[in-house]
C-alpha cells in the first residue's frame, strides 16, 4: 500500500500540486486521471522520488520515503517497477538484455537463470521471438510489453505506469491495460496508473483519483465515476460524443 | 554567478559518478565496452591525422631551416619534440574532444530526454556511476595509449614523407629524433593525456546528463560539451606545461 499525505509541489514559485492525499491499495489498479497539464505525471515523479516534494509525506507500506536516507530510498526503489510513457528501453540493448538488466544489477542469478527469468517475463507479456531485436526494431505496443516485462522481472511490490497506452491503437491499448490488471492481481502489486483515457479507466480502474488544476478533485470507483455529478469530472468523463450518447442512453 | 552553479553541479555529479558501484563486475565490463567504443573506435582518425601532421612538420621544418648553420637533423628534433610535447597529447585530445565528446554528450543527452536515465534511477541504480564512471576510466586508460600511438605514427609519417620528398636524409632524420632525447618529455605528455582524458569524458557527460527538452537540446548539449571541453583542454595545457616543464 502507498499512502500520500498532503503533498505539495511547486516549480519556481508556480504551484503544481496542492495538498494531495490518497491511498493506493495493494492488489488493485489505482488510477490517477485528469486533463493534460493537471499535475498527474508530476505527482507520479514525486512519488518515485524523481521530483522532490515541498510538503507532505509518502509512505510505502508505512515507510516514509521522504524521511529515508539515500541508501534506504535506493532499497525501496528496488521494489518499484515503472512503465514509462515512451517505454524508456535501453536503445543499446536487445529486448532480452533489457529484461535481464535489472536481474544482472541486483541478483546473483547465473546467466542461464537470468535468461530463463527474462523469457518467462517476456512470455508473460505475450512476447516471444523478439529476444534479439533492438527497441528501434519493434512496435510501440511491443516496447510497452517489453517495459512491463522489465518492470516485473525483479518481482516489484509497486508498479507505476505513466500513460501506458498513449500512442497505441485501441486493440493494443486493451491488451496492455488487461496485462497490467492481470499482473497486479497475480503478484498482488500496488499499481498506480496515470491516464487520460476513459476506456482504460472503465476497463481496469479499481480506485480512481481525479486531479484538477493540481488539486485532488474527486476519488471513487469506476462505477461511481459514471454516476458522479461533479461538473469537472463530468466534463472529463463525458468529453467525447460517444460517452455523451452513452450517458443519455443509460 | 552561473559559472559557480555549473562548477558546483559538475563536482556533485563527478562525486556521484565515483560513488560505490552496485555491482563491480558490471562496471568492469562497461569499462571494457567503453574502451572499445571510445578508444579503439578512435584509432583510425588518430592514425590518419598523426601521420599527416608528422609529414607536414617535417616538410615545413626543412623549408624553414634554410641557414647552413642549422644542421638538417634539426628536422628530426623538431618533429620529435612537436609530436611528443604538444601535438600528440594536446591536439589529439582536442580532436578526441570533438569526436568522443560529442558522442558522449549526445548519448547521455538522448538517454535523459527519452527517460532512460529516470528508468535507471527508479531501478535503484546510480545512473551517474553506471553511465559516466566507465567512460571516464576508459578514457583515462586509453587516451595515453592513443597518445603514444600518435607519437609513433607522427614520427614515422615524418620519416616516410621526409625521405619521399627528399627534404631530409635517412641518417639525418634518425639522428635527429634520437638527439638529446629526454624521456621525461614522454612522461609529461602522458600526464597531460590523462588529465585531458578526464576532461574529454566528464565535461560532455555533464552537459549530456543535465539535458532537458528534446532533440534540439541534445544537439545543443553536444555542442556545449565539445566547446567547453576544448577550452578546458587548452587551459589545462597551459597550466600543466607551466607546472611540469618550467
Amino acid at each position: 500500500m502507498i499512502e500520500i499525505r498532503n503533498i505539495s509541489k511547486s516549480f519556481s514559485g508556480r504551484s503544481v500540486l496542492n495538498d494531495i492525499s490518497f491511498t493506493f491499495e495493494t492488489g488493485k489498479t489505482n488510477m490517477i486521471i485528469g486533463e493534460s497539464g493537471s499535475g498527474k505525471t508530476t505527482l507520479l515523479k514525486c512519488m518515485v522520488g524523481l521530483n522532490e516534494i515541498n510538503n507532505g509525506q509518502i509512505l510505502y507500506d508505512g515507510r516514509s520515503f521522504t524521511e529515508l536516507d539515500f541508501k534506504e530510498k535506493k532499497d525501496i526503489r528496488k521494489e518499484i517497477g515503472m512503465l514509462f510513457q515512451g517505454g524508456a528501453l535501453f536503445d543499446s540493448k536487445t529486448v532480452e538484455e533489457n529484461v535481464v538488466f535489472p536481474l544482472s544489477m541486483f541478483t546473483d542469478l547465473s546467466e542461464s537463470e537470468k535468461r530463463d527469468r527474462a523469457n518467462f517475463c517476456l512470455q508473460r507479456v505475450n512476447l516471444s521471438n523478439a529476444n534479439n531485436l533492438f527497441p528501434s526494431e519493434i512496435s510501440g505496443g511491443m516496447k510497452k510489453r517489453v517495459a512491463i516485462a522489465r518492470a516485473i522481472a525483479v518481482q516489484p511490490k509497486y508498479l507505476f505506469c505513466d500513460e501506458p497506452n498513449s500512442g497505441l491503437d485501441p486493440k493494443t491499448s486493451i491488451v496492455i491495460d488487461n496485462l497490467i490488471k492481470e499482473i497486479t492481481e497475480e503478484y498482488n502489486i500496488t499499481t498506480v496508473v496515470i491516464t487520460h483515457d476513459m476506456n482504460s479507466v472503465i476497463e481496469i480502474g479499481d480506485h480512481i483519483m481525479f486531479i484538477y488544476k493540481g488539486n485532488k478533485h474527486w476519488e471513487g470507483s469506476k462505477h461511481e465515476i459514471l454516476k458522479t455529478d461533479n461538473p469537472e469530472v463530468c466534463d472529463f468523463v463525458y468529453a467525447t460524443q460517444f460517452m455523451k450518447d452513452l450517458k443519455t442512453k443509460f | 554567478m552561473k559559472i559557480f552553479f555549473h562548477f558546483g553541479r559538475y563536482f556533485i555529479l563527478i562525486k556521484r559518478a565515483f560513488g560505490k558501484p552496485e555491482k563491480i563486475s558490471i562496471y568492469i565490463s562497461r569499462i571494457f565496452e567503453e574502451m572499445n567504443l571510445l578508444g579503439i573506435g578512435s584509432l583510425g582518425i588518430v592514425a590518419i591525422i598523426s601521420v599527416f601532421m608528422g609529414a607536414v612538420i617535417t616538410i615545413q621544418s626543412a623549408f624553414n631551416f634554410e641557414s647552413p648553420l642549422i644542421p638538417l637533423y634539426a628536422v628530426g628534433v623538431a618533429v620529435r619534440d612537436s609530436m611528443i610535447l604538444e601535438f600528440s597529447p594536446a591536439i589529439v585530445s582536442l580532436i578526441l574532444a570533438g569526436k568522443v565528446g560529442s558522442s558522449i554528450a549526445s548519448e547521455i543527452g538522448t538517454m535523459r530526454v527519452s527517460e532512460q536515465i529516470d528508468a535507471l534511477e527508479i531501478m535503484g541504480i546510480n545512473s551517474a556511476g553506471y553511465l559516466i564512471f566507465p567512460k571516464i576510466i576508459a578514457s583515462m586508460l586509453f587516451n595515453p595509449i592513443l597518445v603514444v600511438f600518435s607519437m609513433f605514427l607522427g614520427i614515422l609519417g615524418g620519416y616516410v614523407f621526409g625521405l619521399m620528398s627528399g627534404v631530409v636524409s635517412d641518417y639525418e632524420y634518425v639522428y635527429g629524433i634520437t638527439y638529446e632525447f629526454h624521456p621525461y618529455n614522454v612522461v609529461y605528455a602522458l600526464i597531460k593525456s590523462i588529465v585531458f582524458a578526464f576532461i574529454i569524458a566528464s565535461v560532455p557527460a555533464y552537459h549530456g546528463y543535465y539535458t532537458s527538452g528534446g532533440a534540439l537540446e541534445v544537439g545543443r548539449s553536444s555542442t556545449k560539451g565539445v566547446v567547453y571541453s576544448s577550452v578546458l583542454i587548452l587551459a589545462f595545457d597551459l597550466i600543466l606545461t607551466q607546472l611540469l616543464l618550467v
